[in-house]
């Protein structure tokens, strides 16, 4: 075991690690707030729009996130590229980033697998609480705000947590569009240093405590839920 | 084609049918072909070797002394808490390095790993953690009275598994190893940090590389994929309804 490279690539690490919490925190923010209503016109929506969700859901979950990036990142990218105004504009150092296709691809994907998760969730709570909150004259808006929502949450919260680990576990991902997140680093260290073990299993070791610690999270949040067990 | 790999980046240039996407030699359909036939090929190796595996990890986990069930919860807990693309970076390398120094080791000289091989065994490793964790949950589901009846019978442990276990946990195996299925064709295209494999996605990047039409390729690759998600939903679907035959509906 050779461990001589540590020393100098910790920092690199330390952010390594930081993008990696970056990635994952913003794509999995991002992708819920689309979620919800991906989830909620499948429920609730009239058949054209529930049919286009159901239709996104369906494309996002069935082809690899890879090529969803690498469609992003290399073919959006180039089509782009080829509109010099763009290229002028001051979004162009955006627009040219790894990260910038990292963070689209993954919130995209992730609004694809939370959306169907949140459609389950929106149907898991009983109907006699909307109509009794329909009955106590809130409206359609407050129904959604106070009690749908919510409640729907709160029954697939592990499934969130999974989810949150399969958001992680993707993340990697983005190494491969240049930008240097965790995996990253062990990639610039085997690059550089063309020690390949040690590395890899450090950032392995680093990615189960960052499973673990998910986990304990969502564990957390679910016994601050007040219900009977 | 060289002349067509200047017409521009943009989708819509050029003819209706992009010409990059004939069969033979002026287009790469054949490649991206032969690249979707390969991914399924691996797989369906890796399903399979999965399965294997997950049957195994199952029986440690619910049958095995401490050791072995030991080895099996390290075994599930690993793989399933790193992502696949370390996962299989880390298997590649010490695998192919391992097998070779085997090679070394038996006197047969430094043996070089088909890299279809190699991927077929790595993403095998890490369905099989999953498919241990399906198949134990469907064991478990199954009503321990309808064991002990079979062996009440006097069938043998291994009457008991073919005859009861085995179609009794079915039903709850195959959604979750429809999954792994659906899963496993996805991972495929992560061989393609190795360079060492000719599957859809390596195809894809060849073709998309030499002509700098990535959104085209990577689009119609993308579709390929749906397809063959879509047309294994429909199979899988016919597949649970029939194992699931003579129980009530659900829901």
């Amino acid at each position: 075991m050779d461990w001589s490279w540590l020393p100098k690539y910790l920092p690199m690490l330390i952010q390594g690690l930081g993008m990696t919490m970056q990635l994952l925190v913003i794509s999995m923010g991002l992708g819920l707030v689309l979620a919800v209503p991906i989830g909620l016109v499948q429920v609730t929506g009239p058949k054209w729009l529930s049919r286009i969700a159901l239709a996104y859901c369906t494309v996002m979950r069935g082809t690899p996130l890879l090529i969803q990036l690498y469609l992003f990142y290399y073919g959006l990218g180039s089509v782009l590229a080829t509109f010099p105004e763009l290229r002028q504009s001051m979004f162009w150092p955006i627009l040219r980033e790894g990260y910038f296709y990292a963070i689209l691809a993954f919130a995209l994907n992730e609004a694809g697998y939370a959306g169907e998760i949140m459609r389950g969730a929106f149907l898991s709570v009983p109907k006699g609480e909307l109509e009794a909150a329909r009955a106590i004259g809130m409206s359609p808006w407050q129904v959604l705000r106070r009690v749908w929502l919510p409640r729907a949450i709160r029954n697939v919260l592990p499934t969130l947590g999974g989810e949150t680990i399969l958001t992680l576990k993707s993340t990697p991902l983005a190494a491969l569009v240049t930008v240097v997140d965790l995996f990253g680093v062990s990639d610039r260290v085997r690059q550089e240093t063309y020690i390949i073990y040690e590395p890899l299993l450090l950032v392995m070791v680093i990615y189960m405590i960052l499973t673990f610690i998910i986990t304990r999270i969502f564990a957390v949040v679910e016994r601050q839920i007040p219900a009977r067990r | 084609m060289a002349a067509r790999a200047t017409g521009g980046h943009c989708l819509l240039a050029g003819p209706m049918f992009p010409t990059v996407l004939e069969f033979g030699k002026t287009g790469f359909g054949d490649e991206l072909a032969r690249g979707a036939l390969s991914t399924l090929f691996i797989a369906a190796c890796s399903f399979a070797i999965g399965l294997v595996l997950g049957q195994l990890g199952a029986a440690a986990k619910l049958y095995g002394g401490p050791f072995s069930r030991f080895m099996a919860n390290i075994y599930t807990t690993v793989i399933r808490a790193v992502p696949e693309l370390v996962l299989i970076l880390l298997l590649f390398f010490a695998g192919t390095k391992g097998i070779s120094a085997l090679g070394v080791a038996i006197g047969y000289g430094p043996v070089d790993i088909n890299g279809t091989f190699a991927a077929i065994l790595v993403l095998g490793f890490v369905q099989g953690a999953y498919s241990t964790e399906v198949i134990r949950g469907a064991i478990q589901a199954i009503p321990i009275g309808q064991i002990e009846a079979a062996r009440a019978f006097g069938m043998s442990g291994w009457q008991v598994f073919f005859r009861v276990v085995v179609p009794a946990m079915l039903p709850n195996a195959i959604p979750g190893l429809a999954n792994l299925w659906l899963i496993v064709i996805k991972d495929t295209v992560l061989i393609t940090v190795t360079g060492a494999s000719a599957e859809l996605a390596q195809m894809t990047k060849n073709a998309a590389g030499f002509t700098k039409r990535y959104f085209l390729f990577y689009f119609v690759s993308g579709c390929i994929y749906l397809a063959m998600t879509l047309v294994s939903n429909f199979f899988l679907s016919r597949l649970e309804a029939h194992v699931r035959r003579g129980q009530p509906k659900l829901a």
